[in-house]
This record gives structure tokens, sequence and C-alpha cells, in this order.
């Protein structure tokens, strides 16, 4: 066991792969705002050439994410959609397939539609949700599936283990986007995935103000692999916003937790609410994969979508009722948001097809912040009741209502 | 809405088009003008900036004040507070005071003139003897930092007020989630914001509030005058980090107890000063006037060589002055943070030599007690040793 994983997560976030500064003992890390560095003879540096390449304060937050992922340090982007570029650019060449859970971030689909397909490199978007489906989709020429879990809106999990083992079988690698839950709460490579896949500017940097993205490995030739594509693309993470993701990293605990408990709180009551007709929530027992969500995660996140009893207008009334929740698109930070995916982030998916998913033009995602969960019940309740009128409630009281966690 | 919600939920961004989730920082020097005689809302980021305006206005609103002030440290922030007084006016201090406070008042501010006086304020007797009739600034901290006294704030008011002087509390060590001094009757509440309020050892701040229009207005004059107020950048760090303000707290507070159960039940351990502890002296006091008992406590184990091999071998406290961020640290004021107290309020004070202070972050608790552990067992004495070195102590 390294010294690392002798801590536990909350110590890790904190101390986990620091690399101390080794000119002034600081105890946070210096933002090296520098594009070049100095040579000390000819070709001798000190590890650090030009920051597209390598930048120290980015190499200190590699270390800490590798130090949560379990693996080595970790490869760190500008940008969620930058890592992923550089995932299927190290992994894929001209015939080669690519399997993508059909519930994939909708960047993701547009990588592949406009570029990688005209590039000559093919998918398949698979209901990986089952297992069997993700093995009959293999080809003699898929080298990679990417599979995100829990998929958004509709929480559509992903049995990571089960399709590693397929994976493994036929020689091809799994790459598992763990955004929604961060390697606190879903261990992805413990579960026999070969990459974990982060868009940092949720959870992970979790206060809404930077955007990132991060690769994680424990295979040394993969990692340098992604390091090679990220200097020649230019995808390397900023130095000031990998510092303030290194910031806001060392509170992920204490926030996930606290998502978490709010997000299970609210679920319980949307569902107990006669206006709802169905929560999306792995921690709900009606979830219909509750126990795949107890097997490999630890708890069940602060995401989670609903559905009302009621057509798209009430859906967007609802949601321009709130006053506490913010609409805007994103998630996993500090502030509730909450969005209509329907118009916004999966309006390119062709109806037949979202209808398909589930994402219903009635359906909400909220992404639960910090804010106090009473607080962020009531405004749903004054929403839910300027919409369906109050008498619609029950009698039975709503604030009451246990974590379903 | 409660604190969490407060927190989280205001204006970020007052009027901005973009509507972004994050304040703008605004790292500007000067704000055009409309016309040449005619100002905007900002001239020059000295007299106001947006980003610190929107930090301004929230840490008002956290404290329950009306008018909040921000600057490049805690000390400028102190600093802008004596600037209140004049020459010939005197400052009635609690003697458990912050060194660079003390070194303030002693030796900058005694060559303007300005003398100021120190006594226990839990001794209410000795206290009010301080006060004469040129008594302008009653100045405390509570609970005090590093003996962790709890210095009851609305008995001090009452007693300030009647004697025509401003209260000033640091509430440093409380941050608005725990403390709200302004509800308690003082006149001006500090905060040296680069403990709890920014929370992540990453930027100098101070803060003031205060809720009456008057002296808000005094002490804006002085903040643009003397140009000690807070930059943009680190103005959004400050906004950035109040926003998990309670989740560590929370988190910090709980191993805090959890900590201090645990020095008070180890043999070699003299004393736990922390008021989170039924055992202490100012337990009822505190859950009186404050809703926690923080994150920073202190201890003695009557040996300055064993409570300096302890800081030493400790491997998960950084030994550093500074308290409130989310890593832990550890420190013997005595050499350290309180270092610049002048001998003569020393003597006051009665610091012990053997004193460990420890702010308690957001790791593991058992981790945490696990370093304490191994520190104080690496760190046994053979008793010969103890004995030449109390010997060399009374000498």
């Amino acid at each position: 066991m390294s010294y690392d994983e002798e801590f536990q997560f909350s110590t890790l976030a904190v101390h986990g792969g620091r690399v101390p500064d080794a000119h002034a003992e600081a105890v946070v890390f210096p933002i090296f705002q520098s594009a070049t560095f100095a040579q000390q003879e000819v070709g001798v540096t000190k590890g650090h050439s030009y920051s597209r390449v390598s930048n120290p304060t980015v190499d200190a937050l590699e270390y800490a994410i590798g130090a949560l992922e379990g693996t080595p340090q970790a490869v760190c982007f500008r940008t969620g959609m930058a890592a992923v570029t550089t995932l299927f650019l190290a992994t894929l060449k001209t015939g080669d397939h690519a399997i993508l859970s059909d519930v994939i971030y909708g960047g993701t689909v547009r990588l592949f539609a406009e570029i990688l397909n005209g590039l000559g490199v093919s998918h398949s978007s698979v209901d990986t949700s089952n297992p069997v489906a993700v093995e009959a989709a293999i080809t003699t020429h898929t080298r990679i599936i990417l599979i995100e879990t829990p998929g958004n809106p509709t929480m559509k999990l992903s049995d990571i283990a089960a399709i590693a083992e397929i994976a493994r079988r036929h020689g091809i690698l799994l790459a598992v986007d763990n955004t929604f839950l961060t390697p606190l709460l879903q261990r992805p490579i413990e579960l026999g995935a070969d990459i974990s896949v982060l868009s940092t500017t949720k959870y992970i940097e979790g206060h809404n103000s930077t955007v990132g993205g991060s690769l994680a490995c424990h295979d040394e030739k993969l990692l340098e692999r992604f390091r090679l594509i990220r200097k020649t693309i230019g995808a390397i993470q900023a130095p000031l916003d990998a510092w303030l993701t290194l910031r806001g990293l060392k509170t992920l605990p204490v926030r996930m937790r606290a998502h978490s408990e709010s997000a299970a709180a609210i679920a319980g009551w949307l569902e107990a609410h006669p206006a709802v007709s169905r929560v999306y929530y792995p921690g709900l027992d009606s979830f219909l994969q509750k126990a795949l969500a107890e097997r490999q995660q630890s708890t069940f996140g602060g995401m989670l979508s609903f559905e009302l009893n009621a057509g798209p207008a009430e859906a967007i009334a609802v949601m321009n009722a709130l006053k506490l929740w913010i609409r805007a698109e994103s998630l996993g930070g500090v502030e509730s948001l909450v969005t209509h995916p329907a118009t916004a982030t999966h309006a390119d998916i062709p109806p037949e097809t979202r209808q398909r998913l589930g994402i219903t033009d009635g359906l909400i995602r909220l992404s639960v912040g910090l804010e106090s969960a009473d607080d962020l019940i009531a405004d749903l309740r004054q929403a839910l009741d300027s919409v369906f009128g109050a008498n619609q409630r029950r009698s039975v009281n709503h604030e009451v209502c246990q974590p379903a966690g | 809405m409660k604190f969490a919600s407060r927190l989280v939920s205001f204006d970020v961004a007052p009027g901005d088009p973009f509507r972004p989730m994050a304040t703008p920082i605004y790292q500007t020097a000067t704000f055009e003008q409309e016309e040449a005689t005619g100002f905007g809302s900002y001239d020059y980021s000295r007299s106001g900036n947006p980003t610190r305006t929107v930090l301004e206005e929230q840490i008002a609103a956290l404290e329950n004040g009306t008018r909040g002030f921000c600057f490049s440290s805690g000390m400028a922030a102190i600093t802008c507070i004596t600037r209140l007084l004049r020459s010939g006016d005197e400052i009635v201090a609690e003697s458990d005071l912050y060194g660079g406070a003390c070194r303030l008042f002693t030796r900058v501010l005694e060559r303007t003139g300005i003398t100021a006086r120190y006594a226990d304020a839990g001794d209410l007797e000795a206290f009010a003897g301080l006060f004469s009739s040129r008594t302008k600034l009653v100045y405390l901290e509570s609970p005090t930092n590093p003996l962790l006294r709890v210095v009851d704030i609305r008995q001090i008011a009452d007693l300030a007020h009647a004697s025509g002087a401003l209260l000033a509390v640091d509430s440093s060590t409380m941050s608005p989630y725990l403390q709200n001094p302004l509800d308690l009757g003082a006149d001006i509440v500090l905060h040296s914001a680069t403990k709890y309020l920014c929370g992540h050892s990453d930027v100098t701040a101070g803060a003031v509030v205060v809720k009456d229009d008057e002296l808000a207005k005094q002490i804006y004059f002085l903040q643009n005058a003397e140009g000690n107020a807070i930059g943009p950048f680190d103005a959004f760090l400050f906004l950035r980090g109040l926003k998990t303000l309670k989740l560590r707290l929370d988190c910090q507070q709980k191993n805090a107890q959890a900590i201090a159960e645990w020095l008070e039940a180890h043999p070699q351990v003299t004393g736990v000063n922390y008021p989170g502890l039924a055992s202490s002296p100012g337990y009822l006091l505190q859950r009186k006037q404050a809703r926690g008992a923080g994150a920073v406590l202190s201890f003695t184990t009557g040996s300055v060589e064993v409570s300096r091999r302890i800081v030493e071998a400790t491997s998960m406290f950084s030994i550093c002055v500074s308290f409130g961020s989310i890593n832990s640290t550890i420190s013997l004021p005595g050499c350290m943070s309180h270092a610049s107290v002048p001998p003569e309020v020393g003597k006051v004070r009665e610091l012990p030599a053997d004193l460990v202070r420890i702010s308690v972050g957001i790791e593991d608790a058992g981790d945490l007690i696990a370093d304490l552990e191994q520190a104080f067992a690496a760190t046994a004495i053979a008793p010969e040793e103890v004995a030449e070195e109390d010997a060399s102590e009374v000498a």
C-alpha cells in the first residue's frame, strides 16, 4: 500500500500528492504563470521547458488527482472535451471503432459526428446499461468503450465491472466518465476500467469558476501517449485554472457529502409530491438499478431528475417559478442549478431518440448545491404550488422526509 | 434563508449582462468616465471595485451588519479601526491578543500618542479599572488566541458604551457562521479573513463590518484615504472560499472536538484549552454567545522540550503560523505567532512557554489523532532530562 492509500479521502483531498514548493515551502503551491523555463545549460532543464508541454502548477494538480484516483500522476486538460478528444486521438486511428453509452454527453457525440467520423473513425451508441448489448456491438475494429455512469440526465447506470470484464476478454480499453460521482464516490479503475475521465469543471473544482478535464490510468505508456497528444494539439490546462482546481479539490469530500445528503432529501420529497410522476435518483428504493448503485458507488451523489404529471409547458413554468435554483447548464458546483434537458443539454438529440432515452419534454434535471436542503425544498414547493395549485398538496408533511440514502 | 443558503445564494454579479455563476474579476485600476466631469459607479479601484463590492456586501450580510470593508490583510483592517483614534486617546484591550495587534498598538500607535492598556477581560473589575475619560476603543478577541478564553461580549459592550467608547471584536476564531458580535452589542466586528473566511491558506485578507452609518462613512473614508483595500483577484478568491465556510467549519469543528477530547484524556497533557470541552471555564458562556467552539485549540505538556518535540514530530500538521485553513497546522505560539508581543505585555498575559496551538483542518479525524499519537510516543523524554530542564526554566 502506498503512502497515499493509507489515508482517508478527506485527508487525501487536502494532502494527497502534495508537491512541496521546494523554493519557499509555501503551504499552497505557487501559480507558475510562465510560458517558458530557463535552461541551466543548452538542453538541460529542471523538468519543465514550455507550458504547453508541462507546467509545475499543472503538475501539482495532476499529482493530487492521481492520488484521489489511486493512479500515477493524472493528465490535465483545458476542458473536459479536450480530455475526451485526447482520449480518442491517443487510442484510435482511421478504420478503428469506438463504443459509446447512448446517454453519453452530447459534446462527445458531436466530436464523433463532426470530426472523428470524417477521419474514418466510426462509433456505435449502445445502451451500456445492458452488458450483453455492449458485447454484441464489439467488432474486430473496436478499440475502446467509453461509458458514462450515472448517465445524464436519467441516472441510468452501467455495470463497470461487468463491462470491464468484457473489454478485457476482447483486448479493448474501457474508459469511464466519472464526472457525476468523482473518485470519491465511485472507483472505476478499481472496478476494472482502464481509464478514468473527469470534467473537472464539475465537482472536482466545484465552484463553477473554471473549465477543465483530466485522464487517469495505471498504464505509463498510455499516460505518455496522452501527454504526447496533449502537447501536439496544445490542450494542456492553464496554470491559474489548474491552481483554482487544486484549491477546489481540497474541499471535495465535505462538498460531496453535503451534495449527496441534500440530493437524497430532495429526491425523497419530490417522490412524495402529487405533481411529480417519477424521480430518477439512484438512492431511491424506486430506482430500478438501486442494487447496482449500492454495489459500485459509495453513495448516490448530487444529481437527480424528475418528471411531472404534465407536459413541457408546466415543466418550464415550474422552472421559471424557482427563485433559489438557478436556471443554468453545467452541474456540480456550490450553487443549485436546474436544467430542462429536452431544450438545453440534449436539444441536439432527435426527438425520437430522446423519447427512447426517457428524456421527455417534462423532465427536469437538478444539480443540488450547498444551500440548505430545507430552503431548496421550500423553493421547489412554492414553484410546484404556483403551477399546480397548493390544493394538490397531500396532507403529509413533506419537510420531514427521510433521506433515501 | 438558512446560513448554508445565504453563503451560496446571493447576487454574485449585480447588473452583469452575462449572468455568470462566479463573480467577475475586475482587474482594472481605473474606470472610464462617461463625461469629463461625471463619474459612473466606479472611478478608481482604490476607492471602489465591482468585485470588491460584491464581497463587501456579502460579508456585511453574513455578519448582520449594514456595511462591510475588505482589506489586504487582517492587520490592515485592524490598523484602519485604530485610525478612528486621535493623539491622546486610549485603547483598552483584552490581554490575550494576537501578537501583531499587540505590536501595532504598542510599537506603532504609541509613536502617534495613542496608548493601549491590557487586562484579562474575564476579571471585569480589573478590566473596568483600565478605563479613563480618554478611552475611545475597547478591543478584544473571543475566543482568544491562543488561550481560547471566552470573553463576555455583551458585558464588555455595555462597559464600553457606558464610557462612550466603541467596542471592536476580532471574531477571526469564529467567523460569522459561529458568532455575530454585532448582535451581541459590539460596534465593529473584524476578521483576519486569511483564516476561516478564505479558508484555504491562499489569501491574506481582512474584513470589517459595522451597523452604524456614521461609523461606516468614517471607515470608508479611511479605507480609501490609506489605500489598503483588498485587490480584485484576492476579493474573488475570498468570495470563492466563503461559499464552503459552513461545510469546512462543520467538519473542522467536529474534528477539533474529537482531538480536544483525545488530548484531555492523554496522560502527557497537563491542560487543554478548548471552549467545546465541558471542563473548559468558558464552556457555558461560549454556548450562550456563539453557535460552536470553532477549530482552534491549545494544550500544555508541562515541558517546553516535550512540546517542541511534539510539534516537530507531527507529519500531518504543518508547522506554521496562521490558523483556520482546511489543512491542519501546529505551532508554539510563544516562539512564533506571538513572538512579537513586547516583553512588558508578555508579563501581563503569562503565555505558557510549553503551550502548543493546533488549528484543526478537514482531514480525517482518525488520521490526525493517529499522527498526534505517534508524535507523543516519539517524544518520550527521560525523567532526568525533564528534571534538568525544569531547573533551567526556574533559573
